[in-house]
C-alpha cells in the first residue's frame, strides 16, 4: 500500500491537516509558556469552548459560510473575554507564587469549564459540518482532496510565518521576546509587564478557541475533547522546545505523521509510539529540539 | 517535619479509623477504605512535592503500575498475595527508578511535564496492551485472596497495610535523609554545596514516593476488584495533587487530611448534584488564591493567632 502514490499522497496531507490543526493550538500553548511561565492544563478546555461556541453559532445562523466563519470568529471574541476576566481577577494575583499553585490553577480552570460545557450544552455528542464554500474537494492532479483540510494545510504556515513576523519584526513582538527573557528588566525598563502578560493570555486562549472551533468539523464536539487535544499539545511543545514558536511548527509536524503512518503501520500502538518517540528525544535533548536549556540551578 | 501536634493527629486519626468497624454498617467501612488508599496516595506524592519540593503531574503512572501488576501476579500468574504484592511494589519501585532516572535530571515546571508525559506512556500502555491489562475495558476480576470478600478483614487489611506505611513515611520524613529533602527543598544550591548528591537524593525520593503509591494502587486493585486506564490518566495525577495542596503540602499529615476532606465532600456533595467536579475546582480555586498553606496553614495561622492573643490577656 506503501508504493501506491494516491494512497500516500492522501496520508500525508491528511498527516499535514492535523499537524497544522495541532499547531495553531499548540503555539498558543508554548507562547503562553514561554512569556509567562505557566503551564496551562486548561488549554484544552479553552480548545473545547472554541469548539462548542462555533456549534451553537453555526446552530442559530444554519450551515451556511456566513454561520461558520462568524462561528470561528465568535469562539476567539467569547475566549477572550473569558480569559481576560480570568487573568485579571485571578491568574495575575498568582504570578509571584509557586510554580505549583499556578498550575493547580488552570487544573481547577479544567474542572470548572468541562462541568460548566456540560451544564450549558450537556453531554451528547456533536457534529459540525465543513463550511459550505468548502464542502467539496480539490483535484490535486494525484488525488482529490477535501477543501477544508487543505485550507488547514495551507493556514498553518501562514499562522506561523504570521506570528513569526509579529514577533521577530513588530515593537509588540520585541516586547514579548524581552519578557521571556528578563521580565523584572523590562519592568524597570518602563513596560507594564502586567499588561503584557494579561495580552499574551488572552491571545493565546483566543487562539486556542480558533484552533477548536477550526477543528469541530474535523472531530467530534463532545464534554470529553479536551483530555488528550492538551496532551497533544503537550507533546509537541515537549517535543519542539517549550517557548520555541518553529519548535512547535517541527513538533506538531512530527506528531501528525507519526499519528497518520504510526496507525498505518502499527495500529493501535500508534499512541505508544508517540509516547516512546517524545522521550526519544528528550534523553538525546532534554530541552526539546529547539529548546533552550534552563538556566543552571540544579 | 511532623511536629508532636501532627504525630498525635495522626495517631487519633488512626484510632477513629480502628473504631469504624464497630458501627457495624458496610458503608461506613468502604469509604473508610478509599480515604486509607487515596490518602496514603496522597502522602506518597508529597514526598516529593512537600518534602524535596519536586512537582510531578505524573505520580498517577505508578499507583496504576502498581495496581495493574498486583492484578496480573494474583490473577495470571496465580501467586499467594505475599508474593504477589511485594513483587508489585518492587516492580513499581524499579519503574520509578528508570522513569526517575530520566525526570531528575530536570527541574521544576520541565520536570512537572517530563513526568507528566511519562505517566501518559504508562496509560497509553495499559489502554492499548489488552492481553495483559485488558485494555480500554481495564484488567476486571482480580482473584484476590478468601478473606478479602469479607469488607470487615479487608478493612483491616488495608488499615494494617496504610498504618505501616504512613509510619515508614513517618519515619523518613523524621531521618536525616528527610531532612535533607526538605534542604534541597527550600535550597538546592545551598545543599550542593554542603555536599548533597542533590540529583541522587531526588531520585531516591522520586522511587520511595513511587513505591508508596504502588502499595496504593496495589490496595485499589483488590479493593475495586479490578484496574482501569483512567487510574494513570493526568487528571487522576491532578486529583491527588489536589487533595496534597487542600491538606497543606509542607506538613507531613496535611495529604491525608485532603484526602479524608476531599473524599467526605464528594460523598455528600455527590448525593445532591452531578456536577461534583465544578465544586471541586471551586474549592481548588480558593485554596490556590486564598489558602495556599492548605487546612494545616490555616490551623496553624489560627493556633498562633489565639496564643497571641492569649499572650496579651496575661
Amino acid at each position: 500500500m506503501f508504493t501506491n502514490p494516491t494512497f500516500m499522497a492522501i496520508q500525508v496531507l491528511n498527516s499535514l491537516s492535523l499537524a497544522m490543526n495541532l499547531f495553531i493550538i499548540a503555539s498558543a500553548l508554548t507562547l503562553i509558556f514561554g512569556v509567562l511561565r505557566i503551564v496551562n492544563f486548561a488549554h484544552g478546555a479553552f480548545y473545547m469552548i472554541g469548539a462548542y461556541v462555533l456549534y451553537s453559532v453555526v446552530g442559530s445562523f444554519g450551515e451556511t459560510d456566513l454561520g461558520f466563519w462568524t462561528g470561528v470568529i465568535a469562539a476567539g471574541v467569547v475566549m477572550a473575554a473569558v480569559a481576560y476576566v480570568v487573568e485579571r481577577f485571578l491568574l495575575s494575583r498568582l504570578y509571584d507564587k509557586e510554580h505549583l499553585l499556578q498550575l493547580l490553577f488552570t487544573f481547577a480552570l479544567v474542572l470548572i469549564i468541562k462541568d460548566a460545557v456540560k451544564m450549558i450544552w450537556g453531554s451528547l455528542q456533536y457534529s459540525v459540518s465543513y463550511p459550505p464554500m468548502m464542502s467539496g474537494a480539490v483535484n490535486l492532479g494525484i488525488t482529490y482532496y477535501p477543501t477544508y483540510l487543505l485550507f488547514l494545510c495551507i493556514l498553518g504556515p501562514l499562522v506561523a510565518i504570521g506570528l513569526w513576523l509579529g514577533l521577530e519584526k513588530t515593537r509588540w513582538g520585541r516586547i514579548l521576546r524581552a519578557a521571556r527573557l528578563d521580565r523584572e528588566m523590562l519592568g524597570a525598563l518602563g513596560t507594564d509587564v502586567t499588561k503584557v502578560f494579561s495580552a499574551v493570555f488572552v491571545i493565546g486562549a483566543a487562539m486556542a478557541a480558533i484552533g477548536g472551533a477550526l477543528a469541530a468539523p474535523r472531530v467530534a464536539v463532545d464534554p470529553g475533547m479536551d483530555a488528550l487535544v492538551i496532551i497533544d499539545c503537550f507533546i509537541i511543545v515537549i517535543i519542539g522546545g517549550i517557548g520555541s514558536l518553529w519548535g512547535s511548527f517541527v513538533g506538531a509536524l512530527i506528531l501528525g505523521f507519526l499519528t497518520v503512518f504510526g496507525t498505518l503501520i502499527f495500529r493501535e500502538w500508534e499512541i505508544v509510539l508517540v509516547y516512546v518517540m517524545m522521550i526519544g528525544v528528550l534523553l538525546v535533548r532534554p530541552w526539546g529540539l529547539f529548546g533552550q536549556p534552563e538556566a543552571e540551578r540544579h | 517535619m511532623a511536629t508532636r501536634g501532627q504525630t498525635i493527629f495522626l495517631i487519633l486519626l488512626f484510632v477513629a479509623l480502628a473504631l469504624v468497624p464497630l458501627a457495624g454498617e458496610r458503608y461506613p467501612l468502604e469509604l473508610a477504605v478509599q480515604l486509607m488508599i487515596f490518602g496514603l496516595f496522597a502522602m506518597s506524592l508529597n514526598v516529593l512535592i512537600g518534602h524535596v519540593g519536586s512537582i510531578s503531574f505524573g505520580h498517577a503512572a505508578f499507583f496504576a503500575i502498581g495496581g495493574y501488576a498486583c492484578a496480573y501476579f494474583q490473577t495470571r500468574l496465580g501467586w499467594p498475595i505475599f508474593v504477589s504484592m511485594p513483587a508489585a511494589i518492587g516492580l513499581t519501585a524499579v519503574c520509578a527508578l528508570i522513569i526517575g532516572y530520566f525526570c531528575v535530571r530536570l527541574t521544576e515546571l520541565y520536570f512537572a511535564i517530563l513526568t507528566l508525559a511519562f505517566s501518559m506512556l504508562v496509560w497509553a500502555v495499559a489502554f492499548k496492551w489488552t492481553e495483559v491489562t485488558g485494555g480500554g475495558d481495564g484488567f476486571v476480576g482480580i482473584t484476590a485472596p478468601d478473606f478479602m470478600s469479607n469488607p470487615v478483614l479487608f478493612f483491616w487489611f488495608t488499615f494494617a497495610i496504610v498504618a505501616v506505611s504512613v509510619g515508614l513515611l513517618w519515619l523518613l520524613s523524621n531521618s536525616t535523609m528527610g531532612k535533607t529533602f526538605i534542604a534541597i527543598r527550600e535550597n538546592p544550591t545551598r545543599a550542593d554545596f554542603l555536599g548533597v548528591n542533590v540529583r541522587r537524593m531526588r531520585l531516591i525520593a522520586f522511587v520511595i514516593a513511587g513505591a508508596f503509591a504502588g502499595i496504593a494502587g496495589a490496595l485499589l486493585s483488590f479493593y475495586v476488584r479490578g484496574m482501569f486506564p483512567e487510574s494513570a490518566f493526568w487528571t487522576q495525577s491532578g486529583q491527588v495533587m489536589i487533595m496534597v495542596l487542600l491538606g497543606g503540602m509542607h506538613s507531613f499529615v496535611g495529604p491525608i487530611l485532603g484526602a479524608v476532606v476531599i473524599y467526605v465532600l464528594e460523598t455528600f456533595i455527590s448525593q445532591y448534584t452531578q456536577y461534583w467536579p465544578i465544586v471541586l475546582g471551586t474549592i481548588l480555586l480558593l485554596i490556590v488564591m486564598f489558602a495556599p498553606d492548605g487546612l494545616i496553614g490555616m490551623f496553624r495561622s489560627i493556633g498562633r493567632r489565639m496564643s497571641m492573643r492569649g499572650r496579651r490577656n496575661a
